[in-house]
């Protein structure tokens, strides 16, 4: 949206290709249709919100703004995409931006694939798309600053926030404090919504082990382990289990975008300097480029638009150039910070029993994994353990078990995450039917 | 330096290479595998899974019915059945020039040991009532089979391992020569391998080692267009053949339709990368559909390709180096090697151990190119033109 709207206030006519019904992504989603209410949000991030939907509605005469469209893939110049979830079609284009996102990232808990477990982002668009809560007494565990939010936005919405159980200890959070300087505007939000919570009386704990969840009667128990070492347990019927983002990068490497390790999110991302240029008429912008959050997201997305400007032969506007890049650069440390204090649970995935499932598409389970890896003649990487295992294969292609596998060939193997390596995209980006080959247009 | 002996290099880990190693083994022989990335990771790990035994050269067909008894005795000779499963082939016809190519293809067939069965529309639909308007007549063979070609590769190698073979992957071959009768073959690692007999199951990457012996052959790479939907109720027991190769579909047990549809694709072998141009995914998408409408349901959730090395008659090179004793060819399988991997490693140990086999491989040879080649009709429909 950011960046659509520089270039449109700039003489462009960009097309906005979004999968979504309406303009804001995830974290400016609008109420869905019928909601007369949107969910409650803490009174900067609406203003935010607010400012940018006004912004995109400003220009909208001169936004070719294409909802429900799918990119399904990114080939020779073109975006083929599908069309309302039923109609195959073609968009040429001379500059490409891929502002695609994040997905959450998901470690397995034994009992994640029960029916009520959810992640706190999928909790979040429930009630924000749909106004319902995915239960009426949750307990939001993993780590990550989304926790805090959507626990706070469940309170608000009537729903009983069992607790807040964070599986890095504080200690680690102290820690990341002087990164997290680098933003004290956002540091503080965050402090914010933890006090808010403390005041409506929910337990936060940090330094827990997860161990399992548990089918109940019509219920869910979360068994768990507090910092001080006590097995505790939780009786609830929705659990939302998150460790943070991972950034979505399949349209980036369909597109020809050269990869790289980063270390601070452990992950592979889009070759790309500050202003997002990643290979020839390709750019990459906010969360898809590296997690960065709703803020870095629109700055990344108004980085991107001034360098297509620039190439289109516009002259720059300097100082605001200037001021955006120093302003991202403050964010991605911050969020360098956020990776410190909200860590990846190591110790967790090193010891997930063999029976845990991994890959909920193909069913596949952690032991199945870990003995492909052990009885391989030769140097395995996640692809050839996906070959061989069918972890990743199905319908999310690895959106959600990637991490896991890369964590377990690193582990097994006994080599970085880096040489683990990363699943390379295989289009669709997500499931096309076959009828909308007959629908084409 | 590394120096290691053996009686006999296999250049390639692959479907061929991992076969021949293994019934090299099964003779007793001296076996080393090298392979520059890892095993069966490339065109045997990537293509369809046919194990169609109708519609080939007729001088196919003593070969392929070799390949087919050891399907069959897959699980004992390997340790897992790699989803292998009879069940059948059937060529469609969906123009009336296609329908008379069927008949004369399955006369062949019939000629040469291979039951093909002639079927009209009525007869197809009574058969397999999926089956909508668009396909006139078809061709059916029971005997063909499927199996996973990702499993077989590598469960074929290991059997080969357990029976002492030694299998080198990530060991690239930079350069071979013969002096003094024995092949010295240099890696990319910090290792020389000598031999006294070499295969040469490089697959797309064969005319590498056959060129260091002067012996060049017009092979150009390509990949089929393949895709996968999710699963769905079991319903679709044979693997199903547009005579135009407009798409190939079978379903596994599991419930997912596994999709190919020509024209092949230009790849690139030195990047080692196949892309999917999307446009023949969605033409391939439209001919399923059409074909089974019941599939306008499903969805494609992955597509994929491979490296596969191709001849203008649409023959592999396969058989004994005109240009030194010791040298044997096995690659160039344009895009219908799957079937014939048992059969092809099988026939090798013979020509290797014993100097002949009853199964006649002449019309393979690499001197054939010393001529031109006539293209095959194949040639010409089913790769994008240029």
């Amino acid at each position: 949206m950011a960046a659509a709207c520089v270039l449109a206030q700039h003489g462009q006519r960009p097309v906005v290709l979004d999968e979504a019904e309406r303009p804001g992504g995830q974290a400016y989603r609008l109420p869905g249709a019928g909601l007369r209410h949107g969910a409650w949000t803490p009174s900067g991030q609406k203003a935010q919100a607010a400012r940018l939907h006004a912004m995109f509605a400003a220009v909208a005469d001169r936004i070719d703004h294409r909802p429900a469209t799918l990119a399904w893939h990114i080939h020779d110049g073109m975006a083929h995409v599908l069309r309302h979830g039923v109609r195959a079609g073609v968009e040429r284009f001379d500059t490409v931006l891929l502002a695609t996102g994040a997905t959450e990232r998901l470690y397995p808990v034994p009992g994640w694939t029960l029916p009520g477990v959810t992640t706190p982002g999928g909790a979040q668009t429930l009630l924000k798309d749909q106004g319902c809560l995915v239960g009426q007494r949750v307990v939001f565990c993993g780590s990550s600053p989304l926790l805090y939010l959507a626990a706070l936005q469940y309170a608000r919405h009537g729903a009983e926030v069992a607790a807040v159980l964070d599986t890095t200890p504080r200690a680690r959070r102290l820690h990341a404090l002087p990164a997290l300087m680098a933003a004290p505007g956002l540091l503080m939000r965050g402090v914010a919504w933890m006090a808010a919570l403390r005041r409506r009386g929910v337990p936060l704990r940090s330094g827990v082990e997860l161990r399992r969840i548990e089918a109940g009667e019509g219920a869910r128990r979360l068994v768990w382990v507090d910092a001080a070492g006590r097995e505790q347990q939780l009786s609830i019927d929705a659990v939302a289990l998150g460790f943070g983002l991972r950034s979505e990068t399949q349209l980036a490497q369909l597109a020809g975008c050269a990869m790289r390790f980063d270390a601070a999110s452990r992950q592979f991302l889009p070759q790309a300097d500050l202003d997002g240029r990643a290979s020839s008429g390709v750019f990459v912008a906010g969360d898809g480029a590296a997690i960065g959050g709703a803020e870095a997201a629109e700055i990344s997305g108004r980085l991107a638009a001034w360098a297509i400007l620039g190439e289109l032969g516009a002259p720059a506007a300097a100082p605001e150039i200037t001021r955006l890049r120093a302003r991202l650069h403050r964010l991605r440390r911050f969020q360098a910070g956020l990776q410190t204090a909200f860590a990846v649970p190591d110790a967790l995935l090193a010891a997930l029993p063999d029976d845990t499932p991994i890959c909920r598409c193909e069913r596949i389970d952690a032991g199945t994994v870990r003995q492909t890896i052990r009885g391989y003649v030769g140097a395995i990487d996640v692809n050839r353990a996906k070959a061989l295992t069918r972890c990743g294969m199905g319908r999310c292609q690895g959106r959600f078990c990637a991490p896991v596998l890369a964590a377990l060939v690193a582990a097994e193997r006994g080599v970085t995450l880096e040489q683990a390596g990363w699943l390379r995209a295989q289009a669709p980006v997500k499931p096309l039917p076959l009828a909308a080959s007959l629908a084409d247009g | 330096m590394r120096r290691l002996h053996t009686d006999i290099a296999i250049v390639g880990g692959g479907l061929i290479g991992s076969w021949t190693a293994l019934f090299l083994r099964r003779r007793g022989r001296k076996v080393m595998l090298l392979e520059k990335g890892e095993i069966g990771a490339q065109s045997s790990g990537q293509n369809f899974g046919n194990l169609r035994i109708q519609g080939r050269h007729v001088t196919e067909y003593p070969l392929a019915l070799r390949a087919a008894a050891q399907w069959d005795r897959l699980a004992d000779l390997v340790g897992d059945d790699c989803g292998y499963a009879q069940t059948g082939h059937l060529y469609v016809a969906l123009t009336g020039e296609h329908a008379d190519r069927l008949r004369h293809t399955a006369a062949e067939a019939n000629d040469n040991g291979v039951a093909v069965e002639a079927l009209d529309g009525a007869m197809l639909r009574r058969r397999w009532p999926w089956l909508g308007e668009a396909a006139l007549t078809g061709a059916w063979s029971a005997r063909d089979a499927i199996a996973n070609p990702r499993r077989v590769t590598p469960a074929t190698a290991k059997a080969a391992l357990a029976l002492g073979a030694e299998l080198l992957p990530g060991t690239k071959v930079v350069s071979v020569a013969q002096t003094g009768g024995r092949f010295v073959l240099e890696t990319d690692r910090d290792l020389v391998v000598e031999s006294e007999v070499v295969v040469n199951a490089a697959g797309a990457w064969g005319t590498e080692i056959a060129a260091a012996f002067g012996e060049t052959v017009p092979l150009f790479v390509a990949g089929p267009p393949q895709f996968v939907t999710d699963p769905l109720p079991y319903f679709v027991q044979p693997s199903v053949q547009a005579v135009d190769g407009s798409v190939i579909f079978r379903q596994t047990k599991r419930g997912n339709i596994v999709v190919a549809g020509y024209p092949r694709t230009a790849t690139d072998k030195l990047s080692n990368r196949a892309p999917v141009p999307p446009l023949k995914t969605v033409a391939t998408m439209r001919v399923l559909a059409t074909l089974v409408p019941t599939l306008a349901s499903a969805t494609v959730i992955r597509v994929w390709s491979g490296i596969e090395g191709y001849l203008p008659d649409m023959l592999p090179v396969f058989g004994q180096s005109q240009a030194v004793p010791g040298l044997f060819h096995a690659f160039g399988f344009c895009g219908h090697g799957f079937q014939l991997g048992p059969g092809v490693g099988l026939v090798l140990s013979e020509l290797i151990a014993d100097g002949e086999s009853p199964t006649p491989v002449a019309p393979f040879g690499i001197e054939r190119f010393q001529n031109d080649v006539a293209a095959d009709a194949k040639f010409r429909s089913e790769f994008d033109a240029g």
